[in-house]
């Protein structure tokens, strides 16, 4: 069993920028995290703010428009960014790190059979024969619920609940470290999504895997949190363990995103954040989320520093300078 | 409206989608021109017209830009009407006897390499019995003075020069067109040579009568003529070049516009009402891609009309049930699903609203390019079915001209100039309506840019 | 006895008495054909669903995807033809409509979509898009358009108006533009507004703004609403009474702390069960969750449609006979024979 307390991925300064037409986007733009093995980060972001931009940052998944890739990333200790293309695809993509892409259970090819769509990680990256994969995959398949009758079914026969087990068992047939899940869930319905989640949780438990949660549902992004990321324009804004943060937010913009969660019960009254975030292309030189802070002050002109809270608690937010 | 707009001004930004439309707006100033200053009827009149409207040029003739090419210079026409005409003298005298003797003379630059085609002199004269008489005389630079030929002219009278025996025999069995520009020093007499400088010929017309008049259209047949050389029935190259550029234009526009823009309508029609409506579409689209268009097109202009307008008509509904009804279906089918249109409904829009104000905007964007790109197909067939024969009768055309070519053998004989000429205005409309129409394309369907 | 009368007298003044809309035993089915003919079944998407809504009452419809939900709403706003059943909104028989009579009704209905910038056409601008609705029922005068249309942005709150009337929905964010669809839902001053996921494709702070902006609209004009949803923690804000639908059918209907305190069908157990609330301690444990899915609407299984999936099954009664409409608690009406002897 590996150390439960040993850090896994690190990331430093990660920026990918793209090229476009009205000018460059900055969608990653210096972002800082550090994971632990067997622990679950959500990154937790409104549309558009980068969250899978990132995700391909990490992956190296990247489009051809790209301007700017550059930082360093820290996976077990070994330094990514500066391996070539060749060797990251054959020693790290879906061999230590694999993800489930956003809307991943539409995104299957429609003329494989399921059954040999999990199959082919490991056939491309463990050089399993066909046969022992598809045993493989048989297993996984019983692991995440799906029966093995559908090894041999096409995507659109199955509902997207299904559809959504198949994709995480084919990011984690080839036993990565890490896995990286954008959206896992935002297209399900409620007990569907409630399945999903009881899955990935007993799967983190036997796999020992890391995840990455990408997601906009703050609600359900605690269903797998053992620690939350928020993320704002490009930037991650807070990083704190799911207890503290989902208790007591320390960003403006967690706080105010905390405080538009409709809840079950309660009457709280619900509260949203004024205007709208800055554009990638033309991003303010002080705080990004200054121009809707209701606590911004002088300082906010300039761009905050990453403050260290203790207890592997980090905010960008001049509040907090001096804690 | 405002986003085909922004599209359009996107234009700017591809070079290929400028100069398409540099070159098209090129042949619309052509077409317009055109038609401005040879009115339809003119035009007619000159394209069908014989040996009366086209007597002055020269058969066959290249154009003069080709002399631009070769050592030997051909002589260009050269033209001279005793009235109005600077280098032309006119002296009426009146002798004792009450004859009126009429001497022109016309003064010309003759410095071309070779020999002219042809020499003629065209008279007009004005009389009440007696035919006034003419004598021609010829001066040559180096002096030398020639009796070309005497001859009584009626009211209107072509004396050709080039085929007056008599004065062949004076040249010593020369032709008079060779005989009269030669230079007698000339190294080798088999092979003369052309005497450049400045000649001049005299002829005095007699009238007999106390009234009357008389003028002559002194013309020197070149090897070449004007910008575009002749046919072979000395047509001038240059009327059907220029007519046949509004015609290709007006054909092909009409042609892919009304394709384009009816083809839409009823895949529209057929992808929103569904059901029956749509089945006959499909069907009778499904017939007609099998049908052969070109040959009943041939049929139509073989054994019904081959006027430009039935051929047009039959074009366009040949080709409004195409091969574009199942794609716009696919998209219409697409559209029709989408929930602004659902909105629609739910506030009453008709359904003639609906296919009229909700479904064919969103195709536009697709059929703007398509139709930009059909014109020159269209063109294209159009001087298809003229070169097969097939072009209306009446209208000087392009693929006329290539057909007149053809007949004529004008590659045998080597009037490459025939068929180049049409050829080049033909590929230059193609050029221009591709290059303008694939870069709408790739600005109406952004998806396309970057490939 | 005092009881009876007084559930009596309710049921009249649901009936008699001013409903704005009623809902009348109504089945929505869709006609499977093979091959483009030849009859091969049906989808009950909407299975003998009944209720009443009374003027100025914003009701919630809950239920998991293909339940039905839109097909129900969408025969509601004339766009759908019932196989059987009826529908009554102001006075009006929808059956018994004709083509203007369909124009007026649903004129009075106004439709806001889930998908904000699909429900917008792309080519055309705010203004015009906001036009249509007034030309095509009939209102002549541009100048008493532009004033109307004006008035609708203010109250939508898409001000200044001058900064986004010329505007395409290409250049507004997902919460302007839904602004815009509820602004024309509302330009023809309906009296019903029939909302189909208004919200569930926008960010959590735009979403709270479009429900705000929902539930003042309704109070100031006094607006009767259908708010359609998957999400069961947004209902509270904004409606009296929930619906929970389960595979065409209404599985249990009662007002919204009814509903969240006391459920009685299994089904909105569960539902209430899988709905997470942001809270750390979620992450340690795992939800009961029913296993399988929804059934099949073609085929759906004989007696209680739930039964397959449902952990409180009474063998021999549940797998067999229909479950009847029970009123354990007053006003608060179930589809399950754990209530028959209420
Ligand atoms: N290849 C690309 N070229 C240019 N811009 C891009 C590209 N990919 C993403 N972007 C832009 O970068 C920004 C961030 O995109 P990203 O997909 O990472 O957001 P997201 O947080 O995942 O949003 P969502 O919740 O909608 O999935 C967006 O503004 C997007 O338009
Ligand atoms: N026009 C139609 N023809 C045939 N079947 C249909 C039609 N419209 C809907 N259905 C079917 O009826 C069922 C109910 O669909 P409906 O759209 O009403 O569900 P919903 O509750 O709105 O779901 P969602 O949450 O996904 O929007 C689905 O199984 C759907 O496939
Ligand atoms: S009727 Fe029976 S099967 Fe249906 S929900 Fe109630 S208990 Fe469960
Ligand atoms: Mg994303
Ligand atoms: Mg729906």
């Amino acid at each position: 069993m590996a150390e439960n307390n040993s850090s896994l991925l690190d990331v430093h300064d990660l920026k990918l920028h793209f090229r476009a037409s009205a000018g460059i986007v900055q969608a990653v733009d210096g972002v800082n995290f550090q994971l632990n093995r067997n622990e679950a980060v959500v990154v937790l972001g409104e549309s558009g703010c980068g969250k899978t931009s990132l995700a391909k940052a990490l992956l190296r998944l990247l489009p051809r428009n790209v301007a700017e890739y550059s930082g360093e990333v820290y996976l077990g200790g070994e330094e990514l960014m500066g391996l070539t293309d060749e060797e990251y695809r054959k020693q790290i993509r879906w061999v230590r790190m694999s993800m489930v892409p956003q809307a991943a259970m539409n995104a299957l090819n429609p003329v494989l059979r399921v059954g040999d769509q999990v199959a082919e990680p490991m056939m491309i990256h463990a050089g399993i024969k066909k046969e022992e994969a598809l045993a493989q995959a048989r297993d996984m398949f019983s692991r995440v619920g799906v029966s093995a009758d559908f090894l041999h079914r096409y995507a659109f026969e199955l509902s997207g609940g299904m559809r959504q087990r198949v994709a995480i068992a084919m990011s984690l047939v080839t036993l990565p470290d890490l896995v990286v899940l954008d959206e896992p869930t935002s297209a399900l319905d409620v007990l569907t999504q409630a399945n999903i989640f009881n899955l990935l949780k007993r799967i983190k438990k036997e796999f020992e895997v890391s995840f990455i949660l990408i997601t906009h549902d703050i609600a359900t992004s605690s269903e797998l949190a053992d620690r939350v990321a928020v993320m704002y324009a490009g930037q991650i804004v807070e990083v704190g363990d799911a207890e503290s943060f989902f208790s007591a937010p320390l960003h403006p913009y967690a706080q105010k995103l905390m405080a538009s969660v409709p809840r079950l019960r309660g009457d709280q009254e619900l509260e949203f954040i004024i205007g709208k975030p800055p554009s990638l292309i033309d991003l303010p030189t002080g705080c990004r989320f200054a121009a809707r802070c209701p606590r911004r002050f002088e300082k906010c002109d300039q761009d905050p520093p990453v403050f260290d809270m203790g207890n592997r608690r980090i905010v960008k937010c001049w509040l907090y300078e001096g804690n | 409206m405002e986003a085909l707009k922004r599209s359009f001004g996107e234009i700017r930004k591809y070079p290929s989608a400028v100069i398409g439309v540099i070159m098209i707006l090129v042949l619309i100033g052509l077409a317009i021109y055109t038609v401005a200053t040879i009115p339809y009827s003119e035009a007619i009149r000159l394209w069908r017209g014989g040996e009366d409207i086209w007597y002055s040029t020269p058969r066959n003739a290249f154009p003069v830009w080709t002399n631009w090419f070769t050592d030997v210079k051909q002589p260009e026409t050269i033209v001279m009407f005793s009235e109005d005409n600077p280098d032309v003298t006119k002296e009426y005298t009146t002798t004792s006897s009450g004859k009126t003797d009429i001497k022109m003379s016309y003064t010309f630059d003759y410095t071309a390499d070779d020999f002219p085609q042809e020499l003629s002199l065209f008279f007009k004269t004005e009389y009440v019995a007696k035919e006034p008489f003419a004598s021609i005389t010829w001066e040559t630079p180096d002096g030398r003075t020639i009796r070309v030929g005497d001859l009584a002219v009626s009211r209107k009278q072509t004396y050709r020069i080039s085929q007056d025996e008599a004065l062949v025999r004076r040249l010593g069995g020369e032709k008079p067109e060779v005989g009269l520009f030669a230079d007698p020093e000339s190294p080798d007499p088999e092979n003369p040579q052309v005497l450049k400088g400045t000649y001049k010929i005299n002829v005095s017309v007699l009238l007999f009568e106390d009234t009357g008049d008389a003028s002559a259209e002194y013309v020197v047949f070149g090897e070449v003529f004007g910008w575009a050389g002749t046919d072979h029935r000395r047509r001038d190259l240059m009327l059907p070049l220029m007519w046949g550029a509004p015609i290709a234009l007006l054909f092909g526009l009409l042609a892919s516009a009304g394709i384009s823009v009816l083809t839409m309508i009823i895949s529209a029609i057929g992808g929103w009402y569904g059901g029956v409506v749509d089945g006959i579409i499909q069907r009778i689209t499904e017939v007609n891609l099998t049908l052969p268009f070109l040959s009943i097109l041939i049929m139509i202009g073989t054994f019904y009309s081959r006027s430009i307008w039935t051929i047009l008509g039959a074009t366009i509904v040949l080709s409004i049930f195409g091969a574009a009804i199942k794609t716009y279906r696919a998209i219409f089918l697409q559209i029709r699903e989408s929930t602004y249109i659902e909105a629609a409904r739910a506030y009453g829009a008709s359904d003639m609203r609906i296919i009229f104000r909700y479904l064919i905007p969103r195709i536009i964007p697709l059929l703007i390019p398509g139709l930009v790109l059909g014109v020159p197909a269209f063109v294209f067939l159009e001087a298809s079915l003229a070169v097969l024969g097939l072009g209306d009768p009446v209208l000087p055309t392009w693929g006329k001209i290539i057909n007149d070519a053809w007949v004529n053998a004008a590659l045998y004989n080597g009037y490459y100039y025939w068929i180049l000429e049409p050829a080049v205005l033909l590929m230059i409309t193609g050029l221009a309506f591709a290059m303008l129409g694939y870069s709408l394309d790739r600005i109406f369907n952004p998806r396309l840019r970057g490939l | 006895m005092a009881e009876i009368l007084e559930k009596k007298l309710k049921d009249q003044d649901f009936s008699d008495t001013g409903a704005l809309l009623q809902v009348k035993r109504l089945h929505v089915w869709f006609e499977l054909r093979r091959f483009g003919f030849g009859h091969a079944g049906y989808v009950r998407a909407v299975d003998d669903v009944s209720f009443e809504l009374k003027a100025g009452q914003a009701i919630a419809v809950v239920g998991e995807s293909g339940c039905g939900k839109t097909s129900l709403m969408k025969t509601i706003l004339g766009l759908n033809t019932p196989i059987k059943g009826d529908i009554i909104f102001d006075g009006m028989k929808l059956s018994e409509l004709d083509r203007k009579g369909m124009m007026e009704y649903r004129s009075k209905i106004g439709f806001v979509q889930q998908d904000p910038y699909g429900a917008l056409p792309p080519f055309m601008s705010i203004r015009s898009i906001l036009d249509e609705p007034l030309i095509i029922n009939g209102v002549k005068d541009p100048k008493e358009r532009n004033e109307r249309i004006r008035q609708v942005m203010e109250e939508v709150r898409l001000s200044p108006v001058d900064d986004f009337i010329e505007k395409f929905p290409h250049m507004l964010s997902g919460g302007q533009q839904q602004r815009v669809v509820i602004a024309r839902a509302m330009i023809l001053e309906p009296k019903l507004i029939v909302a189909d996921e208004p919200v569930s494709m926008l960010d959590a702070s735009v979403r709270v703004e479009i429900l705000k902006l929902l539930e003042n609209l309704q109070k100031s004009h006094n607006l009767a609403v259908i708010y359609i949803t998957h999400d069961l923690s947004t209902v509270r804000y904004f409606s009296e009474r929930i619906f929970v639908m389960y595979a065409g059918k209404v599985a249990e209907k009662a007002v919204v702390d009814e509903i969240l305190n006391n459920p009685l069908h299994p089904y909105t157990e569960a539902l209430l069960t899988a709905t997470s609330e942001p809270d750390a301690a979620n992450a340690r444990i795992y939800k009961e969750v029913p296993p399988g899915e929804p059934p099949s609407l073609v085929n759906p299984p004989t007696g209680c449609n739930y039964h397959p999936r449902c952990p409180k099954i009474i063998e021999g009664l549940c797998d067999l006979e229909d479950p009847p409409e029970f009123e354990p608690v007053p006003n608060h009406l179930t589809l399950c024979w754990l209530h028959k002897d209420a």
